[in-house]
């Protein structure tokens, strides 16, 4: 037998001895000493995990309860909210931080919302998924985008309860632009905020029904460290600075 | 790589023992708990830092509308994986290999090890980069590279940190927990010539700028996964430094090495569990990248590695599947949550254990993996207080399972002495007249083992104290206790 086969015979031989159902101890404070609940065969019922999502911190009901338990999120994480009316304020907001930061050069995908920010930014640019030039995984790609100063993405959603940014190697600039540059910005919309964890994966089932992107990431502040005496380090091989802008009327 | 920076106040620590051999591993337990036991110092730092998580978990935990219905849910979602595990494994395989990437089953250890080897000679690796990776500290993966001439960097702070120090990590989720900063600079010093520094900021950004070219040049990057959607074929890799994103980003070749048991069926299941495990693990709301990989880079996407492999590992798990009653510990998610509320981890710390996996769940699971004769003494470092199961996000039954495997071990080599004891046991306490006159001569015998401390007792008594045997038995003290409460009792029962 191959080792495939050998290891699915032995999971299905242990199994074959019928184990104790699920521990449900929910208000047993101490939880523990407590019989096991009754078995629960077949398939797990979809609705005890729907039922899960209100135990989970709050996402808000509304957009503006999700905008303001992101900004906290975001603002505990050490990450950095801009929200800006339009596209043109968006666009002196990232000039300034070019010129104060002394950027020298600022990597990009091809994205609208991005592509709308650029024209005229006081530094040299580089388009990791440009037709032409290098490719953005031979050795001259890699060491072009490790050499930049910041990385500029689209993002996929933005998700209130924790403060996460999901991006995707399909409609984010692949995978090395929002961790390799040491500074990652991320222009939105508000529109683009969800509620929870639960909504954002539904939405990107739902976008990329039948061919997910080879890389999903949940982005969740700045890139950070506790490995030396568990004190609080960011940038430990990540971006040491995440910084999000929201443009409320992106049309302009 | 031998040498560690000591510096002038740095304590010694006991040597590596995630490689020791079975035969001995209860003795060197002792000896290693006994040498943890007296480095006061550190072991006042162990317990500051603890707290400190202690404090950012409950701060987080407060976030949530109900923790605990929130555990019931991620138990829920483990064990439904786990009970089903042969259909998830197999639906988790055949959507990932329909995503482009391959999946390798290993049923050991040098299995796993062999299929690695031959990825990395097929695609002509030099140098390799890992992200944590316990499994890879299992298999003793890095060893095996090394002696076939490979090049491994491990890119995880912690983890890198352990490499230079030569040294398997202390915990599995902060594995250099034990290393003062002095410690860390003198390394650096050492390995990377930097300058002495006592920043923790500047320690991590040396090692920052030590890894990039690393990242770069690297042909292979070899990382764990913590969860396997069975639903979408996708691994989901949680961590807070950007390593493994990075990981999986620049080399042309990424390889999984990841446990059966780490099935999920859901993608829903997530949106419950990667909250659970940073709260629990580390106190964060999320851990800082959940990254989900289904394969290498898809067309039309401008980077990623061209080979995507994922290694399914066995080595000891379905024997803990086969185990109805202790089936629940292979629900465990990794937080670590059980070692850093245990009091048993925090003073004797994580090499004593001289397991892969250390505190508590790993006491439950290293006798299955393992061995129980050899490895039975794990489920004796516990005062079974129940912390661990306390804080466990997907309610482990883990302090039953360390009485499980004790019973199991005598189960397994029944003891004539033991027996005839509890024979006698059993006769003496069956006849009230004998039981109180044994009563009698223990209390005089402890009384009198109190005041001459013989040999071999002195040796227990040197750093412990008998309690004073009371004057009276229990069954005295009771027949004069004063009665008022029993004699209103019928009274009340009385009033109308
Ligand atoms: S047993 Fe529970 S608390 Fe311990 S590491 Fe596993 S999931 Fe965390």
């Amino acid at each position: 037998m191959n080792a495939r086969d050998t290891i699915l015979a032995r999971v299905r031989e242990a199994l074959s001895v019928e184990g104790p159902g699920p521990h449900q101890r929910a208000g047993d404070k101490a939880g523990h000493g407590h019989p096991p609940a009754a078995p629960v065969r077949g398939a797990l019922p979809v609705v005890a995990l729907e039922a899960a999502r209100p135990w989970l911190p709050d996402g808000g009901a509304t957009p503006e309860e999700r905008a303001a338990i992101l900004e906290g999120n975001l603002a505990r994480l050490k990450a950095v909210l801009h929200r800006v009316p339009t596209l043109h304020r968006a666009r002196d907001l990232l000039f300034a931080l070019a010129r104060e930061r002394d950027w020298k050069r600022v990597a990009w995908h091809a994205e609208a919302l991005v592509e709308a920010l650029l024209p005229g930014i006081p530094c040299a640019l580089h388009r990791v998924d440009a037709p032409a030039g290098p490719a953005a995984d031979s050795a001259a790609g890699k060491d072009a985008l490790e050499s930049c100063d910041a990385g500029i993405t689209a993002c996929e959603a933005l998700v209130a309860q924790t403060g996460s940014i999901l991006v995707s190697s399909a409609t984010c600039g692949g995978r090395s632009l929002s961790v390799l540059p040491p500074v990652h910005v991320v222009v939105a919309s508000p529109g683009q905020i969800v509620a929870t964890l639960a909504d954002a994966l539904d939405l990107a089932r739902d976008r990329h029904a039948g061919a997910m992107p080879s890389m999903l990431s949940f982005i969740t502040g700045p890139s950070r460290t506790g490995d030396i005496e568990r004190i609080l380090v960011l940038g430990a091989h990540g971006p040491k600075e995440l910084i999000v802008i929201l443009v409320d009327d992106v049309g302009s | 790589m031998s040498a560690t920076g000591q510096s002038a106040d740095a304590v010694k620590i006991p040597p590596p023992a995630a490689e020791a051999p079975a035969a001995g591993a209860k003795r060197r337990f002792v000896a290693d708990a006994r040498t943890f036991v007296r480095e006061t110092d550190r072991r006042a730092f162990l317990r500051r830092a603890l707290a400190g998580y202690e404090a950012t978990r409950d701060t987080q935990k407060a976030r949530y509308r109900d923790w605990e219905q929130a555990r019931d849910a991620a138990n829920l979602a483990k064990w439904n994986a786990v009970n089903r595990l042969d259909e998830m494994l197999v639906r988790f395989a055949e959507a990932f290999e329909a995503g482009g990437g391959k999946v390798h089953w290993a049923r050991d250890a040098e299995e796993a090890r062999g299929i690695i080897l031959g990825i990395v000679r097929d695609c002509g690796a030099r140098a390799i980069i890992k992200s944590k990776c316990m499994t890879s500290e299992e298999i003793h993966l890095n060893a095996a590279l090394e002696a076939e001439g490979y090049g491994v960097v491990e890119s995880d702070l912690g983890e890198f940190i352990q490499q230079l120090r030569g040294e398997p990590p202390f915990h599995f989720v902060f594995p250099c927990m034990h290393v003062l900063r002095g410690e860390i600079s003198k390394l650096f010093e050492e390995h990377l010539g930097s300058a002495p520094t006592n920043e923790p900021e500047e320690l991590t950004m040396i090692a920052r700028r030590h890894m990039r070219r690393l990242y770069v040049e690297a042909d292979v990057g070899i990382t764990g996964g913590n969860f396997l959607v069975a639903e979408t074929g996708q691994i989901s890799i949680t961590e807070n430094e950007g390593n493994a994103r990075l990981t999986a980003a620049l080399p042309r070749v990424h390889v999984a090495l990841v446990g059966i048991e780490k099935c999920v069926e859901r993608l829903d299941d997530l949106a419950v569990l990667l909250p659970m495990l940073a709260t629990a693990g580390t106190g964060q709301p999320l851990t800082c990248y959940n990254t989900l990989y289904g394969g290498p880079r898809r067309p039309g996407e401008t980077d990623g590695p061209r080979e995507m492999h994922v290694v399914l590992l066995d080595n000891g798990r379905s024997a803990i599947l086969a185990d109805p009653e202790q089936r629940d510990s292979l629900q465990c998610i990794r937080c670590g949550a059980c070692l850093n509320v245990c009091p048993i981890f925090k003073n004797v710390g994580g090499f004593t254990y001289g397991t892969t996996y250390q505190g508590p769940i790993g006491s439950v699971i290293t006798p299955h993996l393992r061995g129980l004769a050899d490895w039975n003494h794990l489920s004796q470092a516990s005062s079974l207080c129940g912390a661990c199961t306390d804080a466990c996000p997907v309610r482990i039954d883990i302090h039953h399972h360390l009485l499980h495997n004790r019973r199991n071990a005598v189960r397994g080599t029944p003891s004539r002495l033991g027996r005839a004891a509890h024979r006698a046991f059993a006769f003496v306490a069956a006849r009230p007249r004998l039981f109180a006159l044994g009563g009698a001569l223990f209390r005089r015998t402890l009384w009198l083992a109190k005041r001459l401390r013989p040999p071999p007792l002195s040796a227990w008594l040197a750093t412990r104290d008998l309690p004073r045997p009371p004057a009276r038995s229990f069954r005295e003290q009771w027949r004069s206790r004063p009665l008022p409460a029993l004699a209103s009792a019928p009274a009340a029962r009385e009033r109308p």
